[in-house]
């Protein structure tokens, strides 16, 4: 065996570290990305992303979304969030728009459909 | 809000989980009648025997074996019968409906498996079974080459298929033709399975959610008890699942009713309802809502079916992320 090959099953993995790091492939099929809604005074609404994977920008993810949209919205860190990592909050019902943004491979972030969830009416 | 949702996703598996009383019942005569039952047992749709689509119009494909009568040899017999059936179909329609239902223990070649309970008729035409039947003739006459053998052959394919008379009797040696025979069989199996006619289709129906609206902020959900007696949920696990996946809260008022906090039209309490019915009420398996949630060991619910039998675990309802709604002033006091 020369230097260069390497044996994959020797490689050592810790099975315990942050599966968002490198691939993301070691993620928990369980863990969903949920878009929910809130209602809030009278027609209006709020959409808010929860659980997009650490190897994402999320700062950028809203900047391109704001404008796609034509909203604005709010990255809500992890102390305002209490424990559910940080969540993107829009303005606006766009919850089909963003579950397609994830989705999409070419302009949007190509996820799985199957780690997206839905939530609320 | 609302015009998005219809093209919400999870709509895809609307078709499982319906909410109505009403429900469009084809005979198998082909008239296709709505009957009403408010509080009826979950599930007794269509029982015509054709794979559904329940034309609303009576012209459209009329449920009797004529195909099937097709393909079989053809015994003169058969031959007879294919020509009737087709020129039955238009006068089927306008028949009376209870005439129909006598008709399909009658030799007349017709299969009425009728197990509808209330019907609605759609054309009073009242007829006497006689008149029919000399009609049919008239039209075997008509026939064509067929029809030849016919009259003699139509007129001794009687008797009364419960009273063992006529074609049906014991020691009777002719033989029956294929219409009858299709009839009986449809008739018998029914008789004998009054359920089978309920395993025809799989919908799932519950009574459809009650929305009022209580002043400007507030929805109400009237008939919640009702519909988790139909499910055999604990309403406080119903309640938390709506209140997570709405986002909002609410309680119960004197008459054991939901408030909600938030509007809420009907159809969206019913887009919830349909998906805590797929995600905690059927079986993954069978697919049947015949199911218990139970507390299993170690703080996991756990869905037991009763009709396969299959255990799974399903998730505990998570609230999840809410956004801080309203002003912050009366958030702080």
């Amino acid at each position: 065996m020369s230097g260069e090959t390497e044996i994959q099953n020797l490689k050592s993995r810790d099975p315990f570290a942050e599966a968002d790091e490198d691939s993301g492939q070691t993620t928990q099929t369980q863990e969903y990305i949920h878009i929910r809604i809130q209602q809030r005074n009278g027609r209006k609404t709020l959409t808010t992303v929860q659980g997009i994977p650490a190897k994402f920008d999320h700062k950028k993810i809203l900047k391109v979304i704001k404008k796609e949209f034509a909203c604005n919205g709010t990255i809500i860190s992890d102390t305002e969030s209490k424990g559910m990592g940080e969540v993107i909050q829009l303005q606006g019902d766009h919850r089909l728009k963003i579950k397609e943004f994830l989705v999409d491979d070419e302009n949007g972030l190509g996820l799985d459909e199957k780690t997206i969830k839905i939530h609320g009416f | 809000m609302s015009s998005d949702e219809s093209t919400l996703q999870r709509r895809a598996s609307r078709k499982s989980v319906q909410f109505t009383d009403e429900k469009i019942v084809v005979d198998a005569d082909g008239s296709v009648t709505t009957i009403t039952t408010p509080d009826d047992d979950t599930k007794e749709t269509a029982m015509s025997h054709t794979p559904p689509p329940a034309d609303a119009d009576g012209a459209a494909p009329v449920a009797d074996p004529a195909p099937a009568a097709d393909a079989a040899p053809a015994a003169d017999a058969d031959g007879l019968d294919l020509s009737l059936l087709k020129k039955k179909k238009k006068k089927v329609k306008k028949e009376d409906a209870d005439a129909a239902g006598d008709e399909g223990a009658a030799p007349a070649g017709e299969e009425g498996i009728d197990l509808t309970m209330k019907k609605k008729k759609k054309k009073k035409v009242p007829k006497e079974e006689d008149e029919f039947a000399k009609k049919l003739e008239a039209l075997n006459l008509e026939g064509g080459e067929a029809a030849e053998g016919a009259p003699e052959d139509e007129a001794a394919q009687e008797g009364d298929m419960d009273k063992g008379t006529g074609i049906w009797a014991h020691d009777e040696t002719r033989t029956i033709a294929y219409n009858p025979l299709l009839s009986r069989f449809f008739a018998l199996l029914a008789q004998k399975n009054p359920d089978h006619a309920s395993t025809g289709t799989r919908s799932y129906k519950i009574p459809p959610p009650q929305c009022l609206r209580e002043g400007n902020k507030k929805t109400i959900f009237a008939n919640l008890p009702e519909i988790c007696k139909r499910m055999k949920r604990a309403e406080e696990h119903v309640t938390a699942y709506l209140f997570a996946e709405l986002g909002t809260s609410g309680s119960v008022d004197g008459s054991r009713r939901l408030v909600i906090k938030g509007r809420f039209q009907q159809k969206q309490i019913e887009n919830v309802l349909r998906t805590y019915i797929i995600e905690y009420v059927t079986c993954k398996t069978c697919r049947s809502p015949n199911t218990e949630l139970s507390k299993g060991e170690n703080r996991l619910y756990f869905i037991t079916c009763n009709s396969c039998g299959s255990r799974r675990s399903v998730q505990a309802i998570k609230t999840g992320f809410s956004a801080q709604v309203g002003k912050r002033r009366k958030m702080k006091a």
